[in-house]
Formats: structure tokens, sequence, C-alpha cells
């Protein structure tokens, strides 16, 4: 934790590492067992879709505050896995799981669960930008209100904050009444961003973020995932192993449902140990 | 396929396609023209004085001075048609009793025209019915009484082969030889000033009663009983076809008796109307006992069940529509699923909605057979809203049916029917208008 904010000082204090992208290095995290807390647990836990095992019997600990990049083939089970953490599966009538997943200790899937409250705790960014068809304010308001804020002073303040954490405030604050369907896609990515971080979540789940947007938005998604690092623990689903290598602290790798391997990202990506991984970071198969 | 092909069935796809337009274009040219014309004719028309009359006696309309300058002018014209009547009848006492007997009988049929010419004649006793206390009170009718007063309609059936043939005998040439024969000249001559035609706008006819059935007056009753029926209907189908839908669409487990509910639900909307209205009337009256007898609420009751199937299905394609990606949203915000429901998919399936739900309240306003039994009367006046509980009312679908085929006097009152109709169409096209504009509203403001 104390690490995490001194890393991002330092990084902030050298100008040259924030502007040029192409020379940008990941904070240097050796360890993924040390340094902070797991927050998300998995033991021996695999989701089923009817007879098919889409998730093989995962055990990890994602580390609290961690950025934690998840990359994989298409169909590797990846999204699967991360939907699973605020229960979004529960959508697909045909799924199920085993095996135990852990936040803050107590399991997901437990019998006494509650998946309102859960949802709330860790919050969920979409492939694809889904803005409600509302103005930006009730966009970023939706939550707040749903759990009970409706002093229009303190939502004002809300939705200023998070748009300010989101780095969109500038780009929309002389148009919070218009609606947020009339945003380009990166602006409608990141208010999604901020519409999450109005109902203040401890995780932020990004299911592949930037697959719908050009590299302009990409960028600023990813100058985002940067700033929000160590204040959240975040989760990222990605396809672009570049992105997962600049924005990660830790990489998971799926293959065909099974967790294959988990690294501090820079040595995943210098030094894989499995056959596989190497294969896949190489690109002899996407 | 080669290209020539390709290209021909296009092009004949295309001509097709068009004509199909043009025909319909057509059809619809047809049936909406008569009814706009004849309609608005029961609006604006060339009245006579006996239209005045009639709106100053039964409506306390018109100015009295102006009236009675009006008919005193008439009255100068027809004053000499009473003389030459009491002339004639002088002169029928002075004749042989066999020619007085044959002119006695033309004689009445004379009168007879002239009553439902210029309205009561002097010496007559005062009529009971409405209908026979004023004369002609449209111009086009008035014409037409004239012609049945100048000819005798006769039929020609010596070709047994051949259906008979209707023709006219001047009425003129079986008074030769007496002193009436100057009357049909005279009254041909001063026809005008004897009615006075003028151009009426007569906006009653929306805002009025009817008097004596609608042989006079307006539809205001009829109106409003439509409205009564079809928003009551509304105000039971609507809320319970919506919570149906979501019940279909979210809550409902898949299964044999949720696709057993739905395919109920479709054979519904496909029940012939007079099958709810004897439903209707075995149901809400008979067994329920919702009212004494017929009764608006018992009739916006049938209605509902009628239109409820539409709105059902109308409500659940629309929240199916909703795109996926809105709930996910939603729910990854910690939100409860009926919060979800409620502060973003139905919001988003407005519009889908209220189309549905208009569509349904027109067809409400506009189907006859659900209120025979249970709501409709043919003539009543306007009921207050604490009245439907327990009075039945008048309503143009029902009304429109009864003058066309039921009145005793059909033939004489097209104008009100006309009038009935377009007033309906009127009414449903302006409910699906404004769900247009609603709908286009609505939907630009989910968009951006």
């Amino acid at each position: 934790m104390l690490m995490t904010t001194d890393m991002r000082k330092t990084s902030e204090s050298v100008p040259v590492q924030k502007s040029t992208r192409e020379i940008y290095l990941p904070p240097q995290r050796s360890s993924i067992t040390g340094g902070g807390t797991a927050h998300i647990a998995a033991k021996e836990f695999s989701i089923y879709y009817g007879e098919f095992e889409a998730v093989k019997k995962v055990s990890v600990d994602i580390l609290s505050k961690y950025v934690t990049a998840i990359i994989g083939p298409s169909g590797c089970g990846k999204s699967t896995f991360l939907r699973a953490i605020n229960r979004m599966n529960d959508l697909i009538p045909s799924c199920h799981t085993t095996g135990a997943l852990l936040f803050d200790g107590e399991d997901i899937y437990g019998k006494f669960t509650d998946e309102v409250l859960l949802r709330k705790k860790v919050g969920m960014v979409f492939q694809k930008p889904n803005p409600f068809p509302k103005s930006i304010f009730d966009n970023i308001a939706y939550g707040p209100r749903l759990h009970g804020v409706n002093d229009k002073k303190k939502l004002m303040e809300i939705v200023e904050h998070s748009l300010r954490k989101a780095a969109i405030w500038d780009e929309v604050c002389d148009r919070l009444d218009k609606n947020a369907l009339g945003l380009s896609g990166g602006q409608q990515q990141r208010l999604c961003v901020a519409r999450t971080l109005a109902v203040e979540p401890e995780v932020l789940l990004l299911d592949e973020p930037t697959s719908a947007l050009d590299p302009k938005a990409t960028a600023k998604i990813e100058d985002l995932i940067q700033d929000l690092r160590g204040s959240y623990t975040i989760m990222i689903v990605t396809h672009n192993m570049q992105q997962a290598s600049r924005v990660s602290d830790a990489t998971l790798f799926f293959y065909e449902g099974v967790l294959v391997e988990h690294a501090p990202t820079a040595q995943l990506f210098t030094n894989p140990k499995d056959s596989i991984t190497e294969d896949y970071i190489t690109g002899r198969f996407s | 396929m080669n290209i020539g092909t390709r290209k021909i069935l296009d092009r004949s796809f295309t001509a097709v396609g068009i004509g199909s337009i043009v025909v319909m274009a057509l059809a619809l040219m047809i049936v909406v023209v008569p009814i706009v014309y004849n309609g608005i004719g029961a609006v604006f028309f060339t009245g006579t004085v006996e239209h005045r009359k009639m709106l100053h006696a039964e409506f306390k309309r018109g100015d009295s001075q102006e009236l009675s300058s009006e008919v005193a002018s008439s009255n100068r014209y027809r004053a000499k048609i009473y003389d030459m009547l009491t002339g004639f009848e002088a002169e029928l006492e002075t004749m042989t009793p066999e020619k007085k007997a044959e002119y006695q009988a033309k004689y009445s049929q004379v009168r007879t025209a002239l009553q439902a010419l210029l309205g009561p004649l002097p010496g007559d006793p005062e009529p009971m019915l409405t209908r026979f206390k004023y004369g002609q009170t449209r111009w086009d009718k008035a014409e037409e009484k004239l012609h049945d007063l100048l000819f005798e309609s006769k039929w020609d059936n010596s070709n047994p082969n051949v259906m008979s043939k209707e023709y006219f005998v001047s009425r003129a040439i079986g008074f030769e030889g007496t002193s009436l024969v100057r009357l049909f000249p005279y009254v041909k001559d001063n026809f005008e000033n004897m009615l006075l035609p003028e151009f009426t706008f007569y906006w009653g006819f929306i805002t009025d009663s009817s008097v004596d059935s609608h042989f006079f007056g307006g539809i205001w009753p009829e109106i409003q009983g439509t409205f009564f029926l079809a928003i009551g209907a509304m105000l039971f189908a609507f809320p319970l076809g919506v919570i149906a839908a979501v019940y279909f669409t979210e809550y409902a487990k898949p299964g044999f008796l949720n696709s057993m509910l739905r395919s109920a639900n479709s054979t519904l909307a496909g029940v012939p109307s007079i099958v709810f209205g004897m439903f209707g009337l075995a149901f809400f009256i008979n067994t329920m006992k919702v009212s004494e007898s017929k009764s608006v609420i018992a009739g916006a009751l049938t209605l509902a069940i009628m239109i409820l199937p539409t709105i059902i299905r109308a409500a659940e394609e629309a929240i199916l529509a909703v795109p996926k990606t809105y709930r996910e949203a939603s729910l990854s915000l910690g939100s409860t699923k009926w919060n979800t429901i409620a502060t973003v998919i139905l919001p988003a399936a407005l519009p889908g909605i209220l189309t549905g739900g208009v569509i349904s309240l027109g067809r409400a306003a506009g189907e006859t057979a659900p209120i025979i039994f249970t709501a409709a009367v043919s003539v009543g006046s306007a009921i207050g809203l604490a009245d439907v509980f327990s009075s039945p009312t008048p309503a143009l679908s029902w009304n429109i049916y009864n003058l066309a085929s039921e009145h005793e006097a059909a033939t004489q009152l097209r104008h009100v029917q006309y009038g009935m109709v377009l007033a309906l169409v009127t009414i449903v096209l302006l409910l699906n208008l404004s769900a247009i504009v609603l709908r286009a509203r609505i939907s630009k403001k989910l968009k951006c």
C-alpha cells in the first residue's frame, strides 16, 4: 500500500515517462505475494455453462490495490472468470460454479451473500460503452441515488468528484444535462468508469474496456488506469498484450479455462515459465 | 442466376411493390373521401329558416329578433299557400261525392308533402314528436322534399319479365281544372323565399345532445361515451398489461407453464370481439354483477379484457428490445432487479409500450361488438362521471351501426351517420397522432 503511493509519486515526478508512451515502463513489482493482501482469492474455483467447464479449478490470490491483467486467447474463460467476481454470470441461467471464490474472505457464491451489496463493492466496466440513455449527470448519479443519496448538493459533489477521477470532467462539465449517448465512444467509456467510481467500489473490473475504442481513446483509458492505480484493486481483461504490459502489476494467463501462469507482469512478459505462455506472448497463436 | 434475370426480378419486384401501394392508396381514397366529404356536411351545410327555428326552440341559440323577422318574411310567402289550401278545401265541399273522394286522397298526399317540407300547417294539432315540429332544416333535404311535392312516384310493372321501374308524374296534372293547380308553380317559384337558405356552420353538432333520436342536434353524448369507454378500458388494461409483460420477460422461469401462458395470450388476441361482448355480459354483468344491467364500467372492463393481449405483446416486445447492456450496467452498480426494471428497463421501453397502448386505445374506441351487450344504448343523453357505474351510454361505434341499419329513419339521417363516422375516424387518428408525437419526443430524449 505504502509502496504503491510512493511509486506513483516517482512516476509523476519524471515527466518524460508520462508524456511519451513508448518509453513508459511499468512500475516493477517483483512479487505477487508480498506488498499487499489478497483482496480476491479463488480456491479450486470452476465455472460451468451447463455441462461445459469454462473455467477449470483456478486457484489464485488477487492482491489489494494491484492492477492485475488477465490475458489469453479467445474463449479461454478470462471474461467468464472476471464476470464471476461480481456475479454478472447470474444473468445466464445455465451458469453454476464449484469451489470457492472469496472477496475479503467471504464466499462470493455463498448462500447468504447479498449480490447487490457485492456489486456495490465490486464495480464493472464493460467491453462496449453502455451509458444509460439519460443525461450525463443522471448517469453518474444513478448509483448514488440507488444507495440513498438524494441531496442535490451532495449528488453534485459526487458527480464532479467521479468525473474528475475519470479524467473527463473538463470535457463534459458544461453539458452535464445533455444525453450521455451524444458523447464519443472514448468519452462514453470514461463516463462508464466515472459511473462505477461514483458508488465508491473497492474493486474495479474492466472487461476489455478499450476493444471498441480507437487508439487515442485507448491511450486515455490507459492513462486513467494509471491514475487510479493504488486507489482500487483493478482487474483488466485484455486482448492487447502491450496494454497488459503497460498498465498492470501482475498478469494472469488463461488457456482453455486453465490458469497457466500468474506472475509479476515484467517477469511474465520477459521470462515466462510456461512454454504455452511464451508461444502466446510472442504471437505464435492468438 | 445470370445478371439479366436478376435485374428483371428486381425490377418486377419493385413494380409489384409500388403497384400494391398504389392499390392501397386508392382504396383508402375511396373509403376516406366520401367519409370526409359527407361528414363535413353534417357541420357545414346550407341550413333553412327551419333549422334556425329549431336551434332557437331546442337550444336557445340565435338572435330572437333576427329570427322573428326571418320567420315573418317566410310566413308572408307561406300564407298564400295556406290560403290556397283553405280555398281548395272549400271547393271540395262543392264537388260531387265521387269527385270529392278522388281529390281528397290526392289532396291528403299534397298536405303530407307540404308538412314534411314546411312543418305543421295551420290548423294541425301540435305534433308529439319533435321531428314533425319543424320543416326541412337542410336545403339539400328540402329540395328532395320539394320533388316529392311536385311529382308523384309511380311504378311501372307492365312488363313482368323485367324489374319494375320508378317514374314520376307531375301532381299538378291531377289537379287540372281546380284552384289547387296554382299551388305547384307557386311553391316552386317561391321556394327560397319560404325557407331562406343560408350557409350554416353548425358547431353544435359536436357539442349538442341529440333531439328526437338524432333527427336534430348533435352527437356529444356519443363522443363522450366513446371517451369514457376507451379511457376506462385503458385504465384497467394498461397497468395490468405492463405488469404482465414485466412478469413474462423478467420474472417468469422458462418452462411449460410459461409457454402455455404465452400462447394463451396470443390466442386471446385473435378471439373475435363479439365473443368478448358475450363474455362481458355473462361474466361482468350476470356473474360479477358490477352493475344492474348495461353500464359504462361493464363495457370498459369488457374492452379492457379485449385489448389486454395486445398491450401485453407490445410491452413484451418493447422490453425485450432494450439492450442487455443497460441491464448489466445497472446491476453492476449494485441495483436490485426491481430497481433495474423501474429505472432503466421501463423508461427505455416506454416508446414501444406507449405505441402499443395507443393502438389499443384506438381499437377500444372503435369496437362495436363488445359494447352491444355491456354498455351501449342507441339514444341517450351525456352521462356524468358519477354515473359510469350504473348507467349505459351512447357511443360512436354502436350508434353508427344503429343509424346505418336499425334506426326507423335511417335513410333520412345519412348526414348524421357520416358525421359520426368522421368524428370517430378523427378521434382515432388524433390518438394515433399523439402517440407518434409522444413516441418521437421520448425517443429523441433517449437517443441524444
